[in-house]
């Protein structure tokens, strides 16, 4: 059989930060390859360099080549991957919900007739032909083993649906030759999923190549003729779905070389103090809703909350903190906490570093001083000299607190009356990290600390984070998405998969357990 | 050369520089076409005087994230429903003026408040909706002035029902805060007790801007969600700040209707706003940022070119009122200006 596409070689880095080094794979028509790997690992950024995003070429390009049927291509748009017969499904659905089913399959490839004012004008003036659209949409659907009909307009279809209509936009298309699938069945329900499984295979057997990317490894193993595996941009593994099982895969996708000494926090015992009791925690946060999380963090400890994005694990701390809505009940150190009031949880001695820098992190247009002691300045009412019931900012004693800040984390700036928003990823982190920290909490919620900082600022947060917990007595809850990360500080990680805790434990614990909690193998109920 | 004027312009702002050059051209046509300079000097001072306090009222609702004020012709009727409580009770001179302003705090306080709820409820077009809300109110109290039971032969219609749409201030407080203290230099009239009074709201405010209240209003409107992730409660901050924008449009109206000599009822707010925000975009505030400095230099820059043009296109031009036309491209222009480099609440 001749091969469909070949990546050769494939380089790339963002602003020197590696992220695909050498990946070099093959697909043959009618062959379902499954692309796993962890967030990051660089799948995205495969997928838009074979469809000629924007970001590639705007980041510098790619070293390396694109084979496809037999040509090195150069895609330089999304248009081009789709007169070359790419097609793509992405994880959100791209359908217009007020037009009907078949005239979504045939956005912009609508059959056209004629019309009285086309002859003499071009083309765009031609009138649909409708009754040809609807046949030739349900001509799609069937392909795929589905009765939806093609009239009925997509928001009235149940969300299950709508993947399969995706789909059949997809191979309706005459030219089709490689279908690329962005975690398609994460929507779906389990008996939906079954039957889209059934669907692809259908496609496959048609003669086109998918690459099915997918956290649910039952599915890859089910679906799937060969697994490639990624991780931190390099391919570890190219192999035939039969020569290969379930927790071998799980143990490659997180599987980087992990030396006992980088673990701290091994070990340690501590007393059952429990100093925050979370219980049936649902928080309404879109894109990472968490559904019924419990959890016991004991006081003194650094808690580790991992999972893969999207599964709700950033969801507990910005509930906490009534930054979305949230039910359940928490007690902190023994008494309920009313989380749902906004500046509660603050007042009550935890501190939060959010996620979001830039967007809910910090004041950008503010100086360094204003942005560090702000928190402590609302809750505590410290910097400010008071007079009667009018108070004023105490500049001078901000100033001194500040500079101390400044120094213990390595702040690179002018002083503290730079403007936060010049300063570097990693020191801004190290602002809001200090912002929390001047709170003097008790419980410290950070959630993704080294999110997008280089890896100096990154080991120095880390470092400072143990620091603390150790110096001060600061009981730690850190959300990442790096597992390693929290391996390295914490002494115990809880894993959410789904919004719920699926497990929890402890660092040196094997890698293959931590891959299929995540992947949702261990009481996950999807 | 070309090089130092970009810089000069990218610190300073290119349209404030072409307002000073448009600024330093009318002051040559004044020494030009012989127009009493220290006359025209003093009438400056009473119109910067005299709009101070107005264009200050843009400041909270820019802290708090709630944009340009343009709903400042509520917070107007409120002073002017206060001043004519003050005329009806004869309320005269310094005394009146400030009675005049303690009475229009309630209900400033009062339609800030009604108002706010509304502001709450439409952010991100805060702006539009508040130009039709000023709109509506000066519409509202049309009728208002004509039912309300004042009877004070000296302020309502001699004959019918309502008040005067133009009531001369003479009986009462006429230019009381101008003639405080004032002395002449060189022919120039300084209107000192009106510059104490526009003085002290001017540190009053921006003392405000430094105190605890005042700073939790800027992060609720510099990043609500930061203010959020730190206890602040955004939409409390965005009433306090319409609250005190109204509550500074009444005592600014009332300042100026004395420096002015008149207080001008029924259509005459409507397009208060206008001339208020043209200012502190002319100061450099943009509709996200702003300090007492912007406010104190754009309402300089502003209201002396007005001065100063009305005087040189008269002689210009005898006939017509080509000063009126000039005001009116000039401060739409700029509020367009500003508008459009806007985008969705951000400044580009």
């Amino acid at each position: 059989m001749d091969t469909l596409l070949h990546f050769k070689n494939i380089k790339k880095s963002f602003s020197g930060n590696v992220v695909l080094d050498g990946v070099d794979f093959k697909i043959q028509p009618g062959q379902i390859v499954a692309l796993a790997g962890e967030n990051g690992a660089g799948k995205s950024t495969l997928m838009n360099i074979l469809f000629g995003m924007n970001v590639i070429a705007e980041t510098g390009g790619y070293e390396g080549e694109i084979i496809f049927e037999g040509k090195s291509v150069k895609v330089q748009s999304p248009l081009d991957a789709m007169e070359l017969g790419i097609g793509m499904v992405h994880q959100e659905f791209m359908l217009l919900p007020g037009f009907t089913v078949a005239r979504n399959i045939k956005l912009n490839r609508e059959n056209l007739i004629p019309s009285l004012i086309s002859r003499i004008t071009p083309k765009s003036y031609q009138m649909l032909d409708n009754p040809q659209i609807i046949k030739e949409a349900a001509g799609a659907l069937g392909r795929l083993g589905m009765e939806i009909n093609p009239e009925v307009t997509v928001d009235k279809l149940p969300v299950g649906h709508m993947q399969f209509v995706e789909i059949a936009r997809e191979i309706d298309k005459s030219n089709l030759k490689l279908l690329v699938l962005d975690e398609p069945t994460a929507v779906l329900t389990e008996s939906e999923a079954e039957r889209f499984l059934k669907c692809i295979r259908k496609v496959a057997d048609a003669g086109i190549a998918v690459i099915f990317i997918s956290h649910r490894l039952d599915e890859v193993i089910q679906l799937a003729d060969s697994v490639v595996i990624l991780r931190d941009g390099q391919m570890v593994f190219d192999e035939k779905t039969e020569n290969t099982d379930k927790h071998q895969i799980a143990e490659l996708m997180v599987g980087r070389k992990l030396e006992a000494e980088s673990l701290m926090n091994v070990n340690r015992s501590f007393e059952e103090d429990i100093i925050l009791e979370i219980k049936h925690l649902r928080v309404n946060m879109p894109g990472e809703r968490s559904r019924d999380v419990s959890l016991k963090v004991r006081r003194g400890e650094i808690l580790g909350i991992g999972g893969l994005a999207g599964h709700g694990k950033t969801s507990i701390s910005n509930g906490i903190f009534g930054m979305y809505p949230a039910r359940g009940s928490v007690h902190y150190k023994g008494r309920p906490l009313s989380f749902g009031k906004i500046g509660e949880a603050l007042n009550q001695g935890m501190a939060f570093v959010s996620e979001d820098r830039k967007g809910v992190g910090l004041l950008l247009n503010e100086s360094i001083a204003l942005n560090m002691v702000y928190t402590d300045m609302k809750v505590n009412r410290r910097f400010l000299k008071k007079y009667g019931f009018f108070s004023q900012f105490d500049k001078k004693s901000a100033r001194e607190v500040v500079e101390q800040m400044i120094q213990e984390l390595d702040i690179r700036c002018t002083g503290p009356d730079q403007i936060v928003g010049r300063l570097s990823g990693g020191n801004q982190q190290k602002v809001c990290m200090a912002r929390a920290l001047i709170t003097k909490p008790e419980l410290l919620f950070v959630s993704e600390p080294t999110r997008g900082i280089d890896i100096g600022a990154k080991q120095l947060l880390l470092n400072y984070l143990v620091k603390i917990n150790k110096e001060q007595g600061i009981t730690i809850v850190v959300t990442s998405s790096e597992l390693n990360e929290l391996r390295t500080i914490c002494d115990r990680i809880a894993i959410i998969g789904s919004g719920v805790v699926q497990g929890i434990l402890a660092p040196d614990a094997p890698n293959v357990d931590f891959a299929l909690l995540m992947s949702g193998e261990k009481g996950g109920n999807t | 050369m070309m090089v130092l004027l970009k810089n000069l312009g990218k610190s300073f702002g290119f349209p404030r520089l072409i307002i000073l050059a448009f600024l330093g051209l009318l002051i040559l046509m004044m020494f030009v076409l012989h127009i009493p300079v220290p006359l025209t000097l003093s009438q400056c001072l009473v119109r910067i005087g005299i709009n101070l306090v107005l264009a200050l009222a843009m400041v909270p609702g820019i802290m708090a994230g709630t944009g340009m004020n343009f709903a400042l012709p509520l917070g107007i009727e409120c002073g002017l429903l206060a001043g004519m409580i003050s005329l009806q009770y004869n309320m005269k001179g310094i005394g009146g003026i400030f009675a005049a302003m303690a009475i229009s705090i309630p209900f400033s306080i009062l339609a800030g408040w009604a108002y706010s709820q509304l502001v709450n409820r439409v952010k991100g077009s805060e702006m539009m909706v508040s130009t039709y809300i000023g709109f509506s109110m000066v519409a509202l109290m049309c009728i208002g002035w004509l039912v309300l039971p004042f009877s004070n032969a000296s302020i309502v219609w001699p004959i019918g029902d309502g008040l005067r749409t133009t009531i001369t201030l003479e009986e009462w407080y006429d230019r009381a805060l101008n003639q405080l203290f004032a002395f002449r230099i060189f022919g120039v009239d300084i209107p000192v007790g009106l510059i104490l009074v526009i003085g002290g709201f001017c540190l009053i405010v921006w003392l405000f801007m430094r105190s605890h209240l005042g700073l939790m209003m800027k992060a609720a409107g510099a990043n609500p969600n930061f203010a959020r992730s730190n206890g602040v409660k955004v939409d409390s901050m965005r009433t306090i700040a319409t609250i005190l924008s109204t509550v500074l449009g009444g005592i600014g109206i009332i300042i100026y209707a004395q420096g002015f000599g008149f207080y001008q009822l029924y259509n005459a707010p409507l397009m208060m706003a206008f001339p208020a925000i043209a200012a502190v975009l002319i100061g450099g505030a943009t509709p996200s940022r702003i300090s007492i400095f912007h406010v104190i230099l754009g309402t300089i820059m502003f209201q002396s070119m007005l001065a100063i043009a009305t005087p040189v296109a008269n002689s210009l031009i005898p006939e017509g009122n080509l000063s009126e036309v000039v005001r009116t491209i000039v401060s739409n222009g700029i509020i367009l200006y500003a508008l459009s480099r806007m985008q969705g609440g951000k400044r580009s």
